[in-house]
């Protein structure tokens, strides 16, 4: 056991301080690399360019985009897997593959576009960004890609075989976790989807739209409506796993008070499912409220007026004024929210305190697979099916509704 | 006939002014709003107010069916236990050292980077937006696997080096967008005048753009520290198997997950940890409205 004294204090102090330092110098070189290699990439890319001009567009642009495939399968195929496992025979040639990239990254017609010199300052505020983001999203995406098509699990931990499509065609007919396929556990999860995110979105409109009036006390109760969100999330999922305790939870105590039965919250199934929903509603109106409430307070209030002018009730001028007024707030917080509650955690895996299989959403069933059964392949093959359907979601929305269309152009 | 309904309208009898819903509510109908306002607040801190309740019951009655906040016999004994007795404060340390550090870096990486993407249309421009929002789509255990390795092949596992790497770079995507959104409400008139009188664009940025930004700023902040501070996943991949290095949660979780709950030194922890961000939620709360729509209705 380790206590706070002066020596842990500056010992941590002196770790974090010094990696801090380093990123930001590393951010800083990084920067000044790009700044000044601009100008000499533009003549380069130039000449390049003028060169091979005769060859014509369409044929520039199919080798460059031909090399640089070929370059992130050769990537893709020598990220190792295992950890004690050699690297594939292939993988010293990556000098090679390297020649290939920078082949197939001049040769194209948009080189001498991106090495634009007056482009190099956005590219230098950019770099940092994308090192980090290269280091810690693409690779392990592309470790998770070629981890799919192998079968990583207890049995082949150190030399996994190459199995091809079969973890992919898996997820879908064979149990996901122990029993439970991988069809209810989609279905539960978008169940859990809908609910929350039906709630969110009216719960925060509803206290939006009181917050938006003349009214005392208005701070008072954005500041205590606020609490869910400012409150820890891992605390306030373990206090309200507490709170649904049969005997001593304040939920139970309530009911029985009002003279109903008390639950089983924690292993019936369906109650357990319901006391997720309840403590994630909780944990996200506030975040909707915020966003809808900033966005009412941006509609001028002459909206109103001449709506009012033209006689439409309270209802009408919320539908036909607020709502589309709202829209361009509306559509990235559904996005967002609908993303992130699919996607969550911490409150579907500290609810289901008895690791109840019918409370599991396709995340909480990933975590299980990857490391209770340490079925990596499987798991990484249910990932990527997991993030193509958020993906298919997000791009079916934006289509339908138009939103996001100003912020990407 | 517009005009005739509209000098109605000026002029409701009591009855209409009654029921009539407008800037001006009745009093009636504010007493309502009041009281599920009321209602609301109640039910958003109630559950806290629990934690807190148990937090400072004495040890012998911790589990109990009163729905009081304040016991009877109220102490501060977890506390001390938590405080003097446990590990606790170099968790929370850790926590703040480790948080602290990454926010800061956290928002210097995003508000460079959405400035390049608010101000300039470059190639690759759309499709990294698109990039940066599908990040958020990612399952977080899908993550950890591989960034377990590469963090063993390069060392980097039960220190705090890499546990403050990997989350300055968690929040960078959601930070950009936000930041971007809300850069693209200044106008650029502001900075091309700056640079007319010879200014460069990166003191341009720095002088005009990022004071500007406050509100966006300091929302960044918050979502990066919060972020940190609440993970759970990482820190268990990354920094499990060494007790002195823990970040709160961690410990937290083990006074819940041992054989039997320590429910008062759970609570007592959790109403300690949720300080910090509930000081900075008050703090930040006059930009909280304005840094986190004002970009997104400009769209």
């Amino acid at each position: 056991m380790e206590f706070l004294t002066l020596d842990v204090i500056l010992n941590s102090l002196g770790e974090v301080g010094s990696t801090v330092l380093y990123i930001l110098v590393g951010t800083l070189l990084l920067e000044i690399i790009v700044y000044f290699l601009w100008r000499p990439l533009e003549i380069f890319s130039g000449l390049v360019d003028r060169v091979l001009k005769p060859m014509g567009d369409p044929v520039r642009h199919g080798l460059s985009t031909l090399l640089l495939v070929g370059v992130l399968v050769f990537t893709v195929a020598s990220v190792s897997v295992g950890v004690e496992q050699s690297p594939p025979p292939w993988a010293p040639y990556w000098p090679l593959a390297i020649v290939a990239f920078l082949v197939g990254a001049f040769i194209s017609p948009t080189a001498p576009k991106i090495f634009h010199w007056q482009l190099r300052l956005p590219y230098m505020l950019f770099a940092p960004a994308l090192v980090g983001l290269l280091v810690l999203v693409i690779y392990p995406l592309l470790w998770e890609l070629n981890v799919s098509f192998t079968n990583l699990n207890p049995k082949h931990f150190k030399a996994p075989d190459f199995v091809g499509l079969k973890n992919y065609i898996d997820v879908f007919t064979t149990p996901v976790l122990k029993q439970v396929t991988f069809f209810p556990v989609f279905l539960r999860t978008i169940l859990w989807t809908v609910i929350n995110v039906a709630f969110h979105v009216t719960g925060g409109m509803a206290l939006a739209l009181l917050l938006n009036r003349k009214l005392k006390l208005k701070g008072l109760y954005r500041t205590l409506l606020v609490f869910p969100w400012a409150i820890p999330q891992p605390v306030a999922c373990l206090a309200w796993r507490g709170e649904f305790h049969f005997e001593y939870g304040f939920v139970n105590i309530l009911l029985q008070r009002i003279g109903l039965p008390a639950i089983q919250w924690m292993t019936t199934p369906f109650w357990n499912f319901a006391a997720m929903c309840i403590t994630n509603i909780w944990l996200g109106i506030p975040f909707m409220m915020v966003i809808l409430l900033g966005g009412l307070q941006s509609i001028a209030g002459e909206y109103y007026e001449a709506a009012e002018i033209d006689g439409a009730s309270g209802w009408q001028q919320f539908w036909n004024v607020t709502i589309p007024l709202l829209q361009p707030i509306l559509t990235p917080a559904i996005i967002l929210g609908t993303v992130w509650t699919f996607t969550n955690f911490n409150v579907p895996f500290f609810i289901n305190q008895n690791e109840l299989e019918t409370s599991d959403t396709l995340v909480t069933a990933l975590f299980r697979s990857a490391f209770q059964y340490f079925n990596l392949g499987d798991a990484a093959a249910f990932a990527f099916v997991n993030f193509g359907i958020l993906l298919i979601f997000a791009i079916l929305y934006i289509r339908v509704t138009g939103g996001l269309k100003g912020a990407t152009e | 006939m517009t005009a005739t309904t509209s000098s109605q309208r000026r002029k409701p009898n009591a009855l209409q002014r009654f029921f009539k819903s407008g800037r001006e509510d009745s009093p009636f109908k504010r007493i309502v709003i009041h009281a599920v306002l009321i209602i609301c607040c109640i039910i958003a801190v109630y559950p806290v107010l629990r934690v807190f309740s148990v937090s400072i019951r004495p040890g012998d009655r911790l589990l109990s069916t009163s729905l009081a906040i304040i016991p009877k016999d109220a102490t501060f004994e977890a506390y001390k236990t938590v405080l003097i007795d446990k590990e606790f404060p170099v968790w929370l340390w850790n926590s703040i050292a480790i948080t602290g550090s990454t926010a800061i870096v956290g928002v210097i990486l995003a508000a460079s980077s959405a400035y390049a993407f608010s101000r300039w249309k470059f190639p690759g421009r759309g499709p990294s937006l698109v990039f940066l929002l599908s990040t958020q789509m990612l399952p977080a255990p899908m993550m950890m696997v591989p960034i377990y390795i590469l963090a063993t092949k390069l060392g980097l596992t039960q220190t705090y080096r890499g546990l403050v790497i990997a989350y300055s770079v968690t929040s960078v995507p959601f930070s950009i967008w936000i930041l971007k959104g809300y850069y693209d409400t200044i106008p650029h008139d502001l900075e091309e005048a700056a640079l007319i009188d010879g200014v460069s664009r990166l003191s341009a940025f720095w002088r005009i753009i990022l004071p500007l930004s406050t509100p966006a700023l300091a929302i960044v902040f918050l979502f990066s520290f919060m972020t940190a501070w609440n993970d759970y996943l990482l820190a268990r991949v990354m920094i499990a198997s060494e007790r002195s290095l823990w970040t709160w949660v961690l410990g937290v979780r083990d006074f819940q997950s041992q054989f039997q709950t320590q429910w008062g030194l759970f609570s007592a922890a959790s109403i300690l940890v949720s300080i910090p961000v509930m000081a900075l939620f008050l703090y930040s709360s006059k930009w909280l409205i304005s840094g986190l729509t004002l970009g997104s209705v400009k769209g």
